[in-house]
């Protein structure tokens, strides 16, 4: 057993190197990391690996997809005994992808979310322009506020007259 | 913040049960439009939203069964449960009708929700605040989503104006219930969880009003009859709906995929 060996803080190390492989199943160019939906590793006093998981939207469905994901890579790694917890407050934040997440989604063709929520009531309202991933044209339309999964909208491009995902801030 | 515990909890049970049945039932009935909305973006639209209902519903239904404390999960109260046990509001299981019910309905309830969880947030009991934080983002785009569809089709042709402002006639008397408050909305408002019913019409008919008047709407006259969904009294439609919901679970029990 790699884990036996190993002291505390190599395994919680071991752990998130793991977790920066595991792709997001509907967006496989971002890690579970990248996304910010891992919240924290930590060993509890028992030895066992505690991963606080955070959900993007409530009702996604990739969570369940994400979960299995995570405990085959924490078990291949021999990092049992682990268990995953579900961490509902705060809710997680697109504000919270990271910024090398942020590059992938653009080169993968997605616009990133708009940097921090200072009033959430301003969700109510059409976000600013939002840039092209492919020409970074700010010439750009919304044409549908819920996109292939809960957390993109589609836009097009009106410049390069691309269609876009837009991951959207929440 | 501290956990409530004054409040009986048969009516924290009760009153978690109305919200998640809310989201539940709705998240079923928007279910029903997928492959049949007007448009590929539209489709796409309220299968998100209703998917974001069920997510919502599996959070409260989970935090019912743990209120309870009988061993009941999520899909033992979804899948199990006879019509008068749900305790959704009767709107939301009013049938989709044609595009414009559908709308209405939605933005009835959006209005609803928003005001409602915005208040729920700061409640005392940490579980249904974080829910209802988390929910909140989503409810946000879900209204967007409404109200701009509301508008287009109020102040747009002869034809769609009419169709949305007789879905509004024709659901208006549903929504009398979510502001008539009973033992339970009392208690609940009592122990700090729940906003008080007067105070939550004031600021939902304050946003209904300006949505109205900005889709060229006219708000219909109030009616004195009250359903009470709440309290487990259905319209008929709710049966149908949960027949269809629930026949896999009833005619193979335990059945697992």
């Amino acid at each position: 057993m790699v884990s036996a060996v190993l002291c505390d803080n190599e395994r919680v190390a071991l752990a998130w190197r793991c977790l920066e492989r595991v792709a997001d199943p509907e967006i496989p160019v971002l890690s579970v990391v990248d996304l910010g939906i891992i919240r924290d590793v930590t060993e509890d006093a028992a030895g066992c690996l505690v991963v606080s998981l955070s959900t993007t939207y409530s009702g996604c469905p990739a969570t369940e997809v994400i979960r299995t994901a995570v405990e085959r890579s924490l078990g291949i790694a021999n990092l049992a005994p682990f268990r995953i917890h579900t961490v509902l407050s705060p809710a997680w934040s697109s504000d919270w992808i990271s910024v090398q997440g942020r590059e992938k989604l653009r080169a993968y063709g997605i616009a990133p979310p708009e940097n921090t929520v200072p009033n959430p009531r301003q969700l109510l309202h059409a976000p600013r322009p939002v840039a092209c991933p492919r020409c970074a044209s700010l010439n750009s339309e919304r044409v549908s506020e819920f996109g292939s999964t809960p957390c993109k909208a589609l836009y097009r491009c009106l410049s390069c007259r691309e269609p876009f995902d837009y991951f959207k801030c929440i | 913040m501290s956990e409530s515990r004054e409040v009986p909890s048969q009516h924290l049970l009760a009153y978690v049960l109305r919200l998640a049945d809310l989201s539940l039932i709705l998240g079923q009935r928007l279910g029903e439009w997928i492959g049949h909305a007007p448009a590929l973006e539209e489709d796409l639209g309220l299968a998100n939203i209703g998917l974001d209902l069920i997510g919502q519903a599996r959070l409260l239904l989970t935090y019912a069964g743990e209120i309870e404390g009988c061993g009941r999960d999520e899909d033992a109260l979804a899948f199990l449960r006879e019509h008068r046990e749900f305790l959704n509001p009767t709107l939301v299981e009013q049938p989709n009708g044609d595009f414009a019910h559908t709308i209405v309905r939605q933005a009835l309830i959006d209005a609803y929700q928003l005001e409602l969880f915005e208040h729920l947030e700061r409640a005392p009991d940490s579980q249904l605040a974080a829910i209802a934080s988390k929910s909140l983002k989503e409810i946000r785009y879900h209204w967007r989503y409404s109200a701009a569809w509301l508008v287009r089709l109020g102040d747009g042709t002869t034809e769609s104006h009419e169709r949305v402002q007789n879905a509004l006639e024709r659901l208006w008397p549903y929504t009398r219930e979510l502001f008539v408050a009973d033992e339970i909305d009392a208690a609940m408002t009592a122990a700090g969880i729940a906003p008080d019913l007067a105070t939550l019409a004031q600021a939902w008919n304050a946003r209904i009003d300006s949505l109205l008047a900005e889709a060229t709407l006219s708000r219909p006259a109030e009616t004195h009859f009250s359903w009470f969904g709440k309290q487990g009294q259905h319209s008929e439609h709710l049966g149908y709906l949960l027949s269809e919901m629930q026949y896999m679970q009833r005619t193979y029990p335990g059945a697992k995929w």
